[in-house]
C-alpha cells in the first residue's frame, strides 16, 4: 500500500477504518463515498434493465407479470435518475476534480459536504424501503403522475419522501458549488482562466439550486394528496393533474441538464488532453453552458405535448426546445474541431469520449423528432422515447461517466489500470449499447408503447435483438468494472500527469496529498496550454 | 495636472453604486424606521384599495403592493442596496426565472 | 479531529452569506412553486375563491402583517446595533423579534382553531359538502400557511441560537455574519408572508 503513502488515504484523523470514511470532510474522500454508493445504486438498476429486458424477450409473460414489471420501471426510473444520474457526475467528480482544478484545498462547506452525502444515504434508504413494506412497490412510474400517485394502494410516500431528501442532497451540493467558484479560485484563476469542467459544473449548480426546490414543494404536494386530500390534482376534487405534470416537468427537463451538463464539462476536459490542442471555442463553450442552463428552464412542455396543453403553450415549447438545441450542437462543432488536425492520443478516455459524440448525436438528433409537434404524436410514450433517452443520457452520460473515471482513475487511485481490458471493456460495452438501444427506435415508430410488460406479435425481433444488446452491455459493463476494481489494488503505480493534462489536479502527486496543494498556485496560463512551461 | 473626467467618471459612478463595502456601510436606525413606515403604509393601502370593486384588476393591485413592498424589504432590511451588485444580480435572476416560469405556465391556462 | 483540511485561519464572512443568500433562493422558488399553483387554481375558479375568501379573518391577518413587518424592521437593525458594538440592544432587538415571531404562531393558532372548530380543513365533510372551488382554496390555505408558520418556527429557532451566540460574545462587532443570515432567512419568511397575506385575505 506504500503507493497510498502520504497522500489522502492516509489516516491522521480522530477515527479509523470505515468511520474515518464516513465522518470525514475532506472532498476526496466524499467523492469517493459518492463513488462506491452511486455505483451500488447503479449495479442494482442495471440489474432491474437487464431483467426487464429478459421479460421483454418474447411477448407475454416470461418471468414476471404486469404488477412486477410495473414495480420494476418504476425502482430502475426513481434508482437511476435520483440515486444515479442526477447526483452522479457532480457527486463524485465535482467533488473529487473541483477544488482541485481551480487551485483550491477543499470546497467552501466542507462539513455541508459530508452532511449532503449522508442525506444522500438516507433518501436512497427512505426510497428504497418502498419496495418492502405493506402496500407494495411503487407501480407508477419514476415521474408519480396525479392522480394516479394518489389512488394506487402502493407505497408511494417513502418513494416521494425519498426522492425529496435525495432532492435536498443535490442542492446543497448546488450550492457548495456555486460559493466555491466564486470564492476559492487561485490567484491568477480569474473566471475566463477556469477550465471547463468547474464551468460546467457552475452551471449545472445553479439548475440544481433553482430547479430541485420546484420538484420537492411538487413532492410535498402529492403527500398532502395522500394523507391530507387537498386536492390540487385531483380531478374528483376539482384540481388539476396537468397542473401536475407542469410541476414535475418545470423540475425534471431542467434536471436532464444537471446531467449532461458535467457530462459534456468532462469530454471538454478529455479531448483537448488526448488532442494535445487547446479547445476550439473556450468562451463559445462557456456561453453554452450559460445558455442551456437558461433556456433550459423554458422547454418543460415538451413532454407534455399529448396531455391537452393550448395551442398556444405547444408552440412555443415546441420553438424553445429547438431553440436549446443550438448550443449543445455548438459544442459538438466545438469538439470536433478541437480534434482537426490534432495529434491523437489514443486512450480509454479518448475512445469514451469520441463515442460519447456519436451517442450524444443520435439521442440529440431523436430529440428533435420528439421535440416536433407532429412527429411527437405518433411516438409519444413510444419505444422510441425510450431509446432518445437511453442513448443521450446512457450513452451521454454515462460514456462520459466512463470517460471520467478512466481519465481520473490515475489521480484518485494512484495507479494505472490495464488498457487492454479498458479498451475491450469499451468494444463490448459500445457494441451492446447500440444493439440494445437502436431496435427500440423502430420499435417505437412502428407502435410499440413504452411501460408495458407486453406487446404484439409484430414486435418480437426488434425485442429480440435489443434483449440480447443488453447481455452483451453487461458483459462489456462486468469487464470494465473488474479491470477497474483490480487495478485500483494491484495496477502499475501512476504518475503525477500520465497524459500530459494541462489542468491544475496533474500537478500533485497521484493520488492528491490531503490538503491538495503544498502552496495554493498562483495561475498565470491560459487553460488548455500545452506548449512548455 | 488635468485629470480627464473620462478617467475619473467609472470611479464615481462605482462608488454610488457600491456605496462602499457592504461590510462597512451601517445603516441608521432611522433608515429602518422609515422604511417601516412606507410599509406599514402600503399595507393600509392594499387593504384600503379592497373596497373599491376593481373587477379582473383587484389581482394586480394587490400584486403591486406586495411587490412594493417586498423590494423595499430586499434592498433596504436584507441590506441589498448597500452592498455589492453581484447580490442584486442574482436575486434578478432567481426572480426573472420564477415569472417566466409562470408566464410560460399560463401560455398554457390562459388559451385553452 | 476527523479527516479534515483546517480552515479556522481564514474564515470567509463573504462565502458564508453568499451561501446563506443561495440557500434563500432555494425557499423562494420552493413557496414559488406553490405560488403557481395557487395562480392556476384561482384563475379556474375565481367566484369560489372570492367567496371562500371571506371566511378568513381579516383583522387578524392584518394583524399578523403588521406584526412580521415591525420584527423584520427590528432583526434588521439588530445587524447596525452589534457592529455599533451594543450589545444589550442587539440582545433586545433579537428578543423582540423571537417574541413576535412567537405571537404570530399563538394567533395562527386561533385562527386555525376556528377554521377547524366550523369544520373547514383538508378533507372534511362539511368542505366537500360546499364544493369544489371551497376545497380547493382551503387546500391551498393550510397547505400554505402551515408551510409558512413551519418556516417561523425555523426562523424563531434559528434567531435563538443567534441570541445565545450574542449573549456568549461569539457574535461580536466583527463577526457577525451568522447574525445577519439569520436576519436573511427572517426577511425571507416575512416576505413570503407579504405575498401569502394580499393572496388569501384581500381577494373578497
Amino acid at each position: 500500500m506504500s503507493i497510498l503513502e502520504g497522500s489522502f488515504y492516509d489516516n491522521h484523523g480522530k477515527y479509523k477504518g470505515i468511520l474515518a470514511w464516513i465522518t470525514s470532510t475532506d472532498h476526496k474522500r466524499i467523492g469517493l463515498l459518492y463513488l462506491y454508493s452511486i455505483m451500488t445504486a447503479f449495479i442494482l438498476a442495471a440489474i432491474l434493465g437487464l431483467l426487464m429486458k429478459i421479460e421483454l424477450i418474447a411477448p407475454g409473460k416470461t418471468i414476471m407479470n404486469a404488477k412486477v414489471y410495473n414495480g420494476f420501471f418504476t425502482l430502475h426510473g426513481i434508482t437511476m435518475i435520483f440515486l444515479v444520474v442526477i447526483p452522479g457526475m457532480p457527486a463524485i467528480f465535482g467533488n473529487f476534480m473541483l477544488p482541485l482544478m481551480i487551485g483550491a484545498r477543499d470546497v467552501a462547506f466542507p462539513r455541508l459536504n459530508l452532511f449532503s452525502w449522508w442525506l444522500y444515504v438516507l433518501g436512497a434508504l427512505v426510497a428504497i424501503s418502498s419496495q418492502f413494506m405493506g402496500g407494495g412497490p411503487p407501480d407508477t412510474g419514476w415521474t408519480f403522475y396525479a392522480p394516479y400517485s394518489f389512488r394506487t394502494g402502493t407505497n408511494m410516500l417513502p418513494a416521494v419522501m425519498g426522492a425529496f431528501i435525495l432532492g435536498f442532497s443535490s442542492i446543497l451540493t448546488g450550492l457548495n458549488f456555486i460559493v466555491t467558484m466564486h470564492r476559492m479560485r487561485a490567484p491568477g484563476m480569474n473566471w475566463l482562466k477556469m477550465p471547463l469542467f468547474p464551468w460546467a459544473l457552475y452551471g449545472t449548480a445553479w439548475i440544481q439550486l433553482l430547479a430541485t426546490p420546484i420538484v420537492g414543494i411538487t413532492l410535498l404536494m402529492v403527500v398532502g394528496e395522500r394523507v391530507l386530500h387537498i386536492g390540487f390534482f385531483d380531478p374528483a376534487l376539482g384540481g388539476d393533474p396537468v397542473l401536475y405534470q407542469h410541476l414535475f416537468w418545470i423540475y425534471s427537463h431542467p434536471a436532464v441538464y444537471i446531467m449532461i451538463l458535467p457530462a459534456m464539462g468532462v469530454i471538454s476536459e478529455i479531448l483537448p488532453t488526448f488532442s494535445r490542442k487547446p479547445i476550439f471555442g473556450y468562451k463559445a463553450i462557456i456561453v453554452s453552458t450559460m445558455l442551456i442552463a437558461i433556456v433550459g428552464y423554458f422547454v418543460w412542455g415538451h413532454h407534455m405535448y399529448t396531455a391537452g396543453m393550448s395551442s398556444t403553450a405547444l408552440f412555443v415549447f415546441s420553438f424553445l426546445t429547438f431553440l436549446v438545441a443550438i448550443p449543445s450542437a455548438v459544442k459538438v462543432f466545438n469538439w470536433i474541431s478541437t480534434m482537426y488536425k490534432a495529434s491523437i492520443n489514443l486512450e480509454p478516455p479518448f475512445y469514451w469520449a469520441a463515442s460519447f459524440i456519436f451517442v450524444f448525436m443520435i439521442g440529440g438528433l431523436s430529440g428533435l423528432i420528439l421535440g416536433s409537434l407532429a412527429t411527437d404524436m405518433h411516438v409519444h410514450d413510444t419505444a422510441f422515447v425510450v431509446a432518445h433517452f437511453h442513448y443521450i443520457i446512457f450513452g451521454g452520460v454515462g460514456f462520459a461517466f466512463f470517460g471520467a473515471l478512466h481519465y481520473w482513475f490515475p489521480k484518485i487511485f494512484g495507479r494505472m489500470y490495464d488498457k487492454g481490458w479498458a479498451t475491450t471493456g469499451w468494444i463490448i460495452f459500445f457494441i451492446g449499447f447500440v444493439t440494445l438501444y437502436t431496435p427500440m427506435f423502430f420499435l417505437g415508430i412502428r407502435g410499440m408503447p413504452r411501460r408495458y410488460f407486453d406487446y404484439l406479435p409484430q414486435f418480437h425481433g426488434g425485442n429480440i435483438l435489443s434483449s440480447f444488446g443488453a447481455m452483451i452491455l453487461i458483459t462489456g459493463l462486468v469487464i470494465i468494472i473488474i479491470n477497474l476494481v483490480r487495478s485500483a489494488r494491484h495496477g502499475a503505480k501512476a504518475e503525477m500527469s500520465p497524459w500530459g493534462g494541462s489542468t491544475l489536479e496533474w500537478t500533485v502527486s497521484s493520488p492528491p496529498p490531503l490538503e491538495n496543494f503544498e502552496e495554493i498556485p498562483t495561475v498565470t496560463r491560459k487553460p488548455y496550454d500545452y506548449s512548455p512551461k | 495636472m488635468d485629470i480627464p473626467v473620462s478617467a475619473v467618471l467609472p470611479y464615481f459612478i462605482i462608488q454610488n453604486f457600491m456605496s462602499h463595502n457592504g461590510k462597512n456601510h451601517i445603516v441608521k436606525y432611522k433608515t429602518y424606521i422609515i422604511i417601516l413606515t412606507i410599509l406599514l403604509v402600503f399595507t393600509a393601502l392594499s387593504i384600503l384599495v379592497t373596497s373599491f370593486d376593481l373587477g379582473p384588476l383587484a389581482v394586480s393591485a394587490a400584486l403591486l403592493f406586495a411587490t412594493l413592498k417586498t423590494t423595499l424589504v430586499f434592498m433596504y432590511f436584507m441590506h441589498l442596496k448597500f452592498d455589492q451588485p453581484v447580490y442584486t444580480i442574482m436575486v434578478s435572476i432567481v426572480l426573472f426565472v420564477f415569472v417566466a416560469v409562470i408566464v410560460i405556465t399560463f401560455l398554457d391556462y390562459s388559451f385553452r | 479531529m476527523s479527516q479534515t483540511v483546517t480552515h479556522s485561519e481564514h474564515f470567509d464572512a463573504t462565502a458564508s452569506k453568499i451561501g446563506m443568500w443561495l440557500f434563500i433562493f432555494t425557499e423562494l422558488l420552493l413557496f414559488g412553486g406553490l405560488f403557481i399553483v395557487y395562480s392556476v387554481i384561482r384563475f379556474s375558479h375565481q367566484d369560489a375563491f372570492h367567496l371562500a375568501a371571506e371566511e378568513l379573518d381579516l383583522t387578524l391577518g392584518a394583524l399578523n402583517t403588521v406584526l412580521l413587518l415591525i420584527s423584520s424592521m427590528t432583526i434588521a437593525m439588530s445587524i447596525s446595533s452589534i457592529q455599533f458594538g451594543n450589545k444589550r440592544l442587539t440582545l433586545f432587538l433579537i428578543g423582540i423579534t423571537i417574541l413576535i415571531g412567537l405571537v404570530f404562531l399563538v394567533n395562527k393558532y386561533f385562527e386555525w382553531s376556528v377554521k377547524i372548530e366550523h369544520g373547514l380543513y383538508p378533507g372534511s365533510p362539511v368542505l366537500q359538502g360546499f364544493g369544489n372551488g371551497d376545497t380547493l382554496f382551503f387546500g391551498l390555505y393550510f397547505f400554505m400557511t402551515g408551510l409558512h408558520a413551519l418556516h417561523i418556527v425555523a426562523g424563531v429557532s434559528i434567531l435563538a441560537v443567534m441570541l445565545n451566540r450574542v449573549r456568549t460574545g461569539i457574535i461580536h462587532a466583527d463577526h457577525f455574519v451568522h447574525l445577519e443570515n439569520g436576519a436573511l432567512y427572517w426577511h425571507l419568511v416575512d416576505i413570503i408572508w407579504i405575498f401569502l397575506f394580499p393572496l388569501f385575505y384581500l381577494i373578497s
